[in-house]
C-alpha cells in the first residue's frame, strides 16, 4: 500500500475531518467538529486553553492519552482508510511521513541523548525516504541549514540542551518536514519562544509550507499570529466549532459572540472606563462542565433561553457560525 | 552560538577529562585494582594459591618469603586474595548480568505497555523480591549442588526486581515526555522508542543500579561462601577465608581483617565508581561542571 499522496493525480481535500468527536468515559471533550484542509491551505485553529485544539490535533495525529476515545472520521489523501480505527502499526507509517507535527514545547521535545542531527535522520531512514544513513546525515545537514540554523553541521553533532529554544524549534520543524509531508500540525509552535524569535519562525514556517505546498493545521491562541500565517480559520469553545471562515471576513466581521470577545480582548487599543482591557467574562469551564445547548451562553452577553438548545449552524461547511443571536442581528 | 563553540574533538575531549570527578576517579581506582588483581593471578602469583605448606602454618606476615603470611593450612594469604579477586568479578558480572538482562526488558516492557501485562509482570516481581535471595541461593545449592555458578545465578535471580523497578520507574518517566510523543508523531514504532528513546535515557540510572547491584552480590558471594553454599574449597574465596578465619579471629586477626578489607574496598569502589559514572554519561551536566 502506497500512503504517497501523488499530487499530480489526487485531487480533493487533504485532509477532512467529518463529526470528530473525543470522550473520556461519558464526558465529551470535543464534539462534532469537521473541517477540510486543501493542498497548501493554511488553517488557523484559535480558542483559548480548555477549547480542545490540541485534543483535535492529537486525536489527527491518533496520539491521544490514554483513556481517551475519539468518534468520526478522519480521512487523509492518499491514505486508503479512515485514520479512526487504524490500527498503530499503519498509523506510524502515516505519522511523520503524510503528516507531522510540531509541538509547543521545544525544550523538551527532543531526546536529550540523542544528537539533533541523528533525531532529523532517523525520521528520513525509518520512513525509507533516504537510502543509507551517510544520505541520511546528509540530508538531516541540508535541513537544518533550510531552517535556517547557523552551521549546521556542529548543530548536527550538538545535543539539544547546547540548542536555544527557538533552535530546537527549528530542528522541530526540520524533522517533521525531514519527508515532505502533505500535512503539517502546528500546535502554538511559537507559544514558547521569545517574541523576537516568534516572528522569524512564523516565516519559516510559512515559507518552507508555501515551497513544499503542505498543507497547514496552525493551532494557537493568538488571533494576530493567525492573521499573519492562515487564510481561513477556525474558532474552538468546548470542545465544539463556533465559526469558520476566511480570516478577513472573521476577524472583521465576526458573527458569533465568542469570536467577537476573543477579538475585542486581542485589541490593546481598546480599553473599559477604568482603563483596563477588555476580556471575555468568566473562565473556560472545565473539560465535561460546558452547558447544554451552546456552550458559550454561560459567559454570553446576549444569552437568552432559546440559547439552552444547541444552536443551528449557519452557513456552508466551510464558512458560518454556530449561534442564535449572532453579531449584527437584532434579538 | 556561544554555547556551540567548543564542539570540535579536542575540545570535547579536554571537557570530558576536566569533568571526571573524585568519586569516579577513586572508585574507579579500586575496582581497577580489583581488576588487575584479578588479571594478574592469572600469571602470576607469589606462590600457588592452593598449596598446602604445613610446615609453615599459620606464618606471619613478611616471614619465610610470605608477603601477608599464610592461613591455617599454610596457604599463602597473599595468593588467595589475587585469585580470589577472580571469583569475586566473576559473581559479580554474572550476577548483575542475569538481573539485568532480564530485569530491564522486563521494566521497560511493564512501563510501556501499562494495563493488564504490566500488572502481572510487576505483581510477579513483587513476589520475587518477597523472597529471601538467601534462601533462594541455598535452595537452588541444594537442588543443584554448590558452586560459584548457583551462587551465581542465584545472586543474580534475586536481584531482577532491583533492576525491572527501576527501569519501570524510569520508563514511565520517559514515556510521558514530549520527546516520546514527539517521537511517535514522527512514525517510530513501539521498539524503536523502547531502543531508541527509553533506553538511552534510563540507562544512567539503570549503570548506578548496576553497580550497587555488583557490590550486593560481591557481598552475598561471600555471606554465602561463609555459611558454606558459594564457592567451594580448594578454589580461594573472599568469603571462604573470612570464614575459615572465624575461628582464629581474636588469635590471627589479619586473616580475617584482609579478605574483609578487600571485601569492602571492592564494595565501595563499585559504589563510588557507579556514582560517578552517572554523573559522567549524563550529557546534561557535561556542559555545567
Amino acid at each position: 500500500m502506497t500512503h504517497v499522496p501523488d499530487t499530480a493525480v489526487a485531487t480533493g481535500p487533504v485532509l477532512t475531518v467529518d463529526d470528530l468527536g473525543v470522550q473520556v468515559g461519558p464526558v465529551n471533550l470535543v464534539q462534532g467538529v469537521g473541517f477540510t484542509i486543501g493542498s497548501g491551505e493554511r488553517l488557523g485553529l484559535i480558542g483559548e486553553s480548555g477549547s480542545g485544539k490540541s485534543l483535535t490535533a492529537l486525536a489527527l495525529m491518533g496520539l491521544l492519552p490514554e483513556g481517551l476515545r475519539a468518534s468520526g472520521s478522519i480521512r487523509l489523501r492518499g491514505v486508503p482508510d479512515d485514520l479512526l480505527g487504524t490500527g498503530e502499526r499503519r498509523l506510524a507509517k502515516v505519522r511523520g511521513r503524510t503528516v507531522s507535527m510540531v509541538f509547543q514545547e521545544p525544550m523538551t521535545a527532543l531526546n536529550p541523548v540523542m544528537r539533533v542531527g541523528d533525531q532529523v535522520a532517523e525520521v528520513m531512514l525509518l520512513h525509507g525516504t533516504r537510502n543509507s544513513r551517510a544520505e541520511a546525515a546528509a540530508a538531516a545537514v541540508d535541513l537544518l541549514d533550510r531552517v535556517r540554523l547557523p552551521d549546521p553541521r556542529a548543530m548536527a553533532r550538538a545535543f539539544p540542551h547546547q540548542l536555544s529554544g527557538g533552535q530546537r524549534q527549528r530542528v522541530m520543524l526540520a524533522i517533521a518536514l525531514a519527508n515532505d509531508p502533505a500535512l503539517l500540525i502546528c500546535d502554538e509552535p511559537t507559544t514558547a519562544l521569545d517574541v523576537t524569535v516568534q516572528a522569524q519562525m512564523l516565516d519559516l514556517i510559512g515559507e518552507l509550507a508555501a515551497e513544499r505546498n503542505t498543507a497547514l493545521l496552525f493551532i494557537t491562541h493568538d488571533l494576530a499570529v493567525v492573521a499573519t500565517v492562515c487564510q481561513r480559520v477556525l474558532v474552538m469553545y468546548g470542545g465544539r466549532v463556533v465559526e469558520t471562515g476566511d480570516v478577513y471576513d472573521v476577524f472583521t466581521t465576526p458573527r458569533h459572540r465568542y469570536t467577537e470577545g476573543l477579538i475585542a480582548a486581542s485589541d490593546l487599543s481598546v480599553v473599559d472606563g477604568r482603563g483596563r482591557l477588555r476580556t471575555i467574562p468568566g473562565a473556560v469551564p472545565n473539560g465535561g462542565e460546558f452547558p447544554d445547548g451552546c456552550v458559550f451562553r454561560t459567559r454570553c452577553p446576549a444569552a437568552t433561553t432559546r440559547c439552552e438548545r444547541t444552536p443551528e449552524w449557519s452557513g456552508p461547511p466551510g464558512h458560518g457560525f454556530a449561534c442564535w443571536h449572532p453579531v449584527g442581528e437584532d434579538r | 552560538m556561544t554555547a556551540l563553540e567548543n564542539t570540535s574533538p579536542a575540545a570535547r575531549g579536554r571537557r570530558r577529562w576536566r569533568r571526571l570527578n573524585a568519586s569516579m576517579l577513586v572508585g574507579g581506582a579500586l575496582v581497577a585494582l580489583v581488576v588487575l588483581a584479578a588479571l594478574v593471578s592469572f600469571v602470576w602469583t607469589p606462590h600457588d594459591a592452593v598449596h598446602v605448606d604445613a610446615a609453615h602454618r599459620l606464618a606471619p606476615a613478611l616471614s619465610d618469603g610470605y608477603l601477608l603470611g599464610t592461613d591455617k593450612f599454610g596457604r599463602d594469604v597473599a595468593s588467595q586474595l589475587l585469585v580470589g579477586a577472580r571469583t569475586t568479578l566473576f559473581v559479580g558480572i554474572v550476577a548483575v548480568g542475569v538481573a539485568a538482562l532480564v530485569g530491564t526488558p522486563l521494566g521497560v516492557l511493564a512501563g510501556m505497555a501499562g494495563g493488564w501485562l504490566s500488572e502481572i509482570v510487576m505483581r510477579a516481581n513483587d513476589l520475587l523480591f518477597a523472597f529471601p535471595a538467601l534462601l533462594l541461593a541455598i535452595m537452588l545449592g541444594a537442588v543443584f549442588g554448590a558452586s560459584t555458578l548457583t551462587a551465581m545465578i542465584a545472586i543474580g535471580v534475586a536481584t531482577i526486581p532491583a533492576f525491572a523497578r527501576v527501569a519501570r520507574g524510569q520508563t514511565l518517566g520517559v514515556m510521558h515526555t514530549e520527546y516520546v510523543l514527539a517521537a511517535r508523531a514522527a512514525g517510530r514504532s513501539r521498539l524503536a522508542i523502547a531502543l531508541r528513546h527509553v533506553l538511552p535515557n534510563i540507562a544512567s540510572i539503570l549503570i548506578v543500579q548496576a553497580s550497587v547491584s555488583f557490590a550486593i552480590a560481591i557481598l552475598a558471594e561471600a555471606a554465602l561462601s561463609f555459611l558454606g553454599f558459594g564457592t567451594p574449597p580448594p578454589t580461594p574465596s573472599w568469603g571462604r577465608m573470612l570464614q575459615e578465619s572465624q575461628e582464629l579471629l581474636f588469635s590471627t586477626p589479619r586473616l580475617a581483617f584482609l579478605p574483609g578489607l578487600a571485601i569492602a574496598l571492592a564494595v565501595l569502589g563499585f559504589n563510588l565508581f557507579g556514582d560517578g559514572l552517572r554523573d559522567w554519561l549524563d550529557p546534561k551536566l557535561r556542559e555545567h561542571r
